[in-house]
């Protein structure tokens, strides 16, 4: 048999996409498991899809809404497939997305969803440390330490990062002002009408340097989702389809050493994706038009950026400003709908949806003519994710 | 005014999880080594180079066997640090702002080991600055339990 390349590009696409309201943290007036069924609907509905339909099921960040009780609870008369993706965080945002491209392209579903639902004042918070006498494993090398949060786990990587090449506070910086600019144009947001200047955020309160209050991603509850069928499909469906070009997912070589033990320190963990990404997309980082790159705190996009190859690591100060990551023309309009920062933590499964609407032309911060439109994952995380949507199919 | 480790027993507030090796077992030779202020480290007699943190298979050879523990020099270099502002943890509410150094130590293969770094919580840190091991007993604890933080040198 002739050696043909094994990918999903332009195979499958993402048709609908469904969000609650947003809310601060313990503010929705709804169960976990509810916020989740009104997002599987409204992106149902959205794409024009019966939610009976829906045949796979997949998610990430061990959610804790099983495929099992969606499916009895929406009468769906059979699912074929489901799958949660592996590791904390929103390493799994594009993974979970990625795996429903992937059973689709595979003949596993016809009809499947991406979802994620959060309610953390219904269950525990995250990035609080632990309230046991004693920490078993891994944690016993850095818990006892008082480095037990995620802000606390990776302000060092951060630190490394900015040492190594000298990437100075302005550069984190600038990633938070443009998620705030951008928030401010779009209801959606929880920071919707609250402003952020240079000044506020210099003023801010350290969580853990290098880390201001503003550096950080909020905590929220709601839920979202996203209905991926067949590209054939979803030309047949109500909106313009978000074509997938590429996605991929890993970690790098013992990433998952204990006590910040990874050969590879001061790094997101995407050098490995990175390659594999572009070349199953076909495109490079020159053309990509708009980017959503998960904010678990700044430093991560920092270094994911660079990673993706958006600049170099010696050119960070120059190239991370408010202006270049702006909508509508800015050089990169970066997280356009104010993304974990400032729209609303959805583990980062708002910032797909918010990709999807770039490709549709429904972004309340909309940049022109967007053929590439792409997404990255969890940084510092293990493992992380990317994907790469695209106006047309090839 | 901040408080600083030296009005207090330990560098940080008591009440925070004490160490414990892995459920089966893994890793306990370092916890046993720092009660007898021992800085003791995986190391492979077959590939004589060392692991950390600690895994039940040496990730060069993948042999179960030839991995025994080290004894090494409680010195290193800062190879990164924090300074801790936000309390995550109620015992630490009258704790911060606390300093975690990321210590790697060249003469063990360049592994790292998490440790506050004693003295003035708000003191410059360098990275690159050479550090001593400082072990910590907590013996009034139960279970008892020593810490390896670091001091400048
Ligand atoms: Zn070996």
């Amino acid at each position: 048999m002739a050696d043909t390349k094994r990918t999903i590009r332009g195979k499958v696409a993402i048709a609908g996409i469904g969000e609650t309201t947003y809310y601060k943290r313990g503010q929705a007036p709804d169960p976990e498991f509810k916020l989740v069924l009104e997002a599987v609907i409204r992106a149902s509905e959205d794409a024009g899809i019966d939610p009976r339909e829906i045949d796979g099921f997949a998610s990430f960040s061990n959610d804790r809404n099983s495929p099992e009780r969606i499916a009895t609870a929406l009468g769906i008369p059979e699912y074929r497939f489901s799958n949660m993706f592996w590791g904390g965080g929103g390493g799994g945002g594009s993974g979970a997305i990625a795996n429903a491209v992937a059973a689709v392209a595979a003949g596993y579903s016809d009809v499947a969803v991406a979802y994620r639902g959060l309610a953390q004042g219904q269950f525990g918070r995250f990035g609080q440390g632990p309230r046991v006498n004693t920490v078993p494993g891994d944690g016993a090398f850095t818990v006892p330490y008082g480095v037990m949060s995620p802000a606390q786990t990776f302000a060092m990587r951060t630190r490394r990062f900015m040492h190594e090449h000298g990437a100075r506070q302005e550069a984190l910086r600038a990633i938070s002002l443009a998620s705030y600019r951008h928030a401010q144009f779009n209801p959606r947001a929880v920071m919707y009408g609250r402003e952020l200047d240079a000044e506020a955020y210099d003023n801010s309160r350290w969580i853990v340097e290098p880390f201001h209050l503003f550096d950080c991603c909020m905590e929220n509850d709601g839920a979202a989702a996203l209905i991926v069928v067949s590209a054939e499909r979803a030309r047949d469906l109500k909106q313009k389809p978000a074509y997938v070009l590429a996605a991929a997912q890993g970690s790098a070589f013992r990433q998952g050493a204990a006590a910040h033990n990874a050969p590879d320190y001061a790094t997101s963990n995407f050098k490995t994706l990175v390659p594999h990404l572009y070349d199953m997309a076909g495109v490079g980082p020159k053309d990509v038009d708009v980017l959503q790159s998960y904010e678990n705190f700044t430093g991560g996009v920092l270094m994911s950026m660079v990673e993706h190859g958006f600049c170099a690591p010696d050119e960070v100060n120059e190239f991370f400003t408010l202006e270049n990551f702006s909508a509508p023309d800015g050089k990169l309009p970066l997280n356009t709908s104010g993304g974990n920062l400032a729209e609303c933590y959805m583990h980062g499964l708002e910032l797909i949806t918010e990709a999807v609407r770039q490709i549709r032309g429904t972004s309340t911060c909309q940049v022109p003519r967007v053929d590439i439109s792409m997404v990255t994952s969890g940084p510092m995380v293990q493992p992380v994710s990317d994907l790469i949507l695209a106006n047309e199919p090839s | 005014m901040t408080s600083t480790s030296t009005e207090r027993k330990y560098y940080l507030p008591e009440g925070l999880p004490a160490p414990a090796p892995h459920i089966d077992d893994l890793g306990k030779e370092f916890w046993d080594g720092t009660r007898e202020h021992e800085l003791r480290v995986q190391f492979c007699e077959s590939c004589q180079e060392f692991q950390w943190g600690p895994e039940w298979i040496c990730y060069r050879c993948h042999s179960f066997d030839t991995l025994t523990y080290r004894t090494v020099e409680p010195r290193g270099t800062i190879f990164s640090w924090e300074r801790v502002w936000y309390p995550t943890h109620p015992a630490l509410q009258m704790g911060v702002p606390y300093l975690v150094a990321l210590v790697e130590l060249p003469h063990a293969g360049n592994i790292r080991m998490v440790g506050n770094l004693l003295g003035d919580p708000e003191q410059e840190v360098v990275i690159g600055s050479a550090v001593d091991a400082v072990f910590e007993d907590h013996d009034d604890s139960d279970p008892q339990y020593t810490l390896v933080h670091w001091r400048t040198v």
